[in-house]
């Protein structure tokens, strides 16, 4: 049997009979391991320890695999998700794997080396490469399993994106301890072999994926499942548009910029999460102390983050995508005023807005392939996807600039306390605001856009 | 052609969906669970 058969489209139509419920764990696979690239601040201590040492740069030479990789997400998303869409899912799992898996094992021989940059391509170009198409890789067959709940099942993928770094930072951070790779003597082996075995283990790990992998048959449909209830919703459209032509329409710009600022509004929790609290709660306990109550507070909107992916994103099945991101957006907008006007005077209610903003934040990313589904159809809203996360790493730069930058200047000013942040909040707002209004605009897409209904996209396998 | 495929009512196919999700929730609940001990802390004031 040649290999490309094995990954072929054709190869992995189910049967009758398959479960559906055999995809969201194959997807899982895949984003949970993929996920790992938000804990890869465990490693920065052990690099910038060993390799970095003596460097004045080494903080910001430790973190540029990360940033690599996640500009390669972006990048190769966009670049490959027509691909993607053409050549299957299972294809894109198996390259998926193979280049994040490969992106550790050559880390691992840079470290061994003693060449960092080997570090930089394996983990961030190479392993980058993986992410992208890992992340895009199981969106439209969820879809097209789930037509019925399909906020539900990429909410269970993209939840996985944000429990990897769950499963990761514990792991990898037991086994630079185990093998004597902390501390200011750490043995640079040991980060070796701990980029060694993540690179082995996550292999294993999203094979599962792989193998498990399925796309329906030609005109199955969920049992008890009439499309017809597709049509009567707003804004739900059963035409197909090709992601060259969606691109040309003011629809996709529109939900581009809403997906921009809704995470540019959370990312700046996010990415400034600790020194935030403390910021906030300077006076709770002595210096020490506070550092594990706000390493507390990371963890809990790291959860928030998570679980937000799910359920908001189940929540759009029922109430309608536009609905969804007007509570994102405009709720989120009124949870920062909050934030303004309690400040660090009532703990719960501040601990309950910043929860609810990580999980719109989140849900944003979960919630965003239905809205496409929704409106340019199952086509190659794979490919759509990739070109909408372009979005992502705009706002990956966005967030952490406004937050951080008007953070540092209030305090160079001499100020200390929840006031740092009042500028940077009032311009999440703002942006929050102009999300909103543009989710407003979105309309139907004009039907000159849409595919010929008796083309070639059946023929093609790509319309199960 | 499709590859064969355990049918809808097979014990088989339970088995299998059984051990997909054991594949990815036992790890995702050690995550979950690594993650509660720390907010522990922010609470216990």
């Amino acid at each position: 049997m040649p290999a490309a058969g094995f990954l072929d489209r054709s190869r992995i139509v189910a049967p009758p009979g398959w479960s559906r419920w055999l995809i969201p764990p194959a997807a899982l696979s895949i984003h949970l391991a993929i996920g790992q690239a938000y804990a890869w601040s465990v490693f920065k201590d052990p690099l910038s320890a060993t390799m970095l040492k003596g460097s004045s740069w080494s903080g910001t030479l430790s973190a540029l695999p990360f940033t690599l990789g996640i500009v390669m997400l972006g990048v190769s998303a966009a670049l490959f998700g027509t691909a993607v869409d053409h050549r299957g899912p299972r294809w894109a799992m198996v390259v998926a794997t193979a280049c994040f898996s490969a992106g550790f094992l050559i880390s691992a021989a840079g470290v061994a080396l003693g060449q960092f940059w080997l570090v930089i391509v394996g983990y961030g170009f190479v392993g980058g490469i993986g992410l992208g198409i890992g992340y895009i890789s199981p969106v439209s067959t969820l879809i097209k399993w789930f037509p019925d709940r399909p906020g539900m099942a990429t909410g269970i993928a993209i939840m996985g994106f944000g429990g990897g770094a769950l499963i990761a930072s514990p792991w990898s951070s037991s086994m630079l301890s185990a093998f004597g790779a902390t501390g200011p003597n750490a043995a640079p082996g040991g980060i070796a072999k701990t980029f060694l075995i993540m690179g082995i283990g996550y292999a294993i790990f999203m094979s599962m994926g792989w193998l498990l992998i399925r796309v329906p048959a030609d005109g199955w449909r969920p049992a008890g499942w009439d499309p017809a209830s597709v049509r009567e919703r707003p804004l739900v459209s059963t035409a197909n548009v090709s992601a060259k032509n969606a691109v040309k329409t003011p629809q996709f710009w529109l939900l581009w910029v809403v997906l921009c600022f809704n995470v540019t509004a959370g990312i700046g929790i996010l990415e400034r999460a600790a020194p935030l609290y403390q910021d906030f709660f300077r006076d709770e306990a002595p210096a020490k102390t506070l550092a594990t109550i706000a390493a507390g507070f990371v963890a809990i909107l790291s959860l928030a983050n998570m679980l937000g992916r799910f359920v908001w994103s189940s929540t759009s099945d029922l109430i309608g995508r536009k609905n969804i991101y007007r509570i994102y957006l405009g709720v989120g907008a009124v949870l920062y005023l909050v934030l303004l006007f309690v400040g660090n005077v009532n703990k719960a209610l501040f601990l309950i807005c910043a929860m609810l903003i990580l999980s719109f934040y989140g849900a944003g990313f979960a919630t965003v392939p239905a809205y496409l589904r929704d409106l340019f159809g199952t086509y190659e809203v794979g490919a759509i996807h990739g070109r909408l996360l372009t979005a992502w790493s705009v706002a990956g730069v966005l967030g952490p600039i406004i937050v951080d930058a008007l953070a540092d200047r209030q305090k160079a000013a001499g100020l200390s306390g929840p006031v740092l942040y009042t500028f940077s909040f009032d311009i999440m707002i703002a942006l929050l605001i102009v999300g909103f209004i543009c989710n407003e605009l979105i309309k139907p897409v004009d039907p000159k856009f849409h595919e010929p209904v008796s083309g070639n996209l059946a023929s093609a396998g790509r319309a199960e | 052609m499709s590859e064969s495929t355990p049918e809808a009512t097979s014990p088989v196919r339970l088995v299998v969906t059984a051990i997909a999700w054991l594949w990815v929730l036992v790890p995702f609940l050690y995550g979950v669970w690594q993650l509660l001990i720390k907010v522990v802390p922010l609470f216990s004031r």
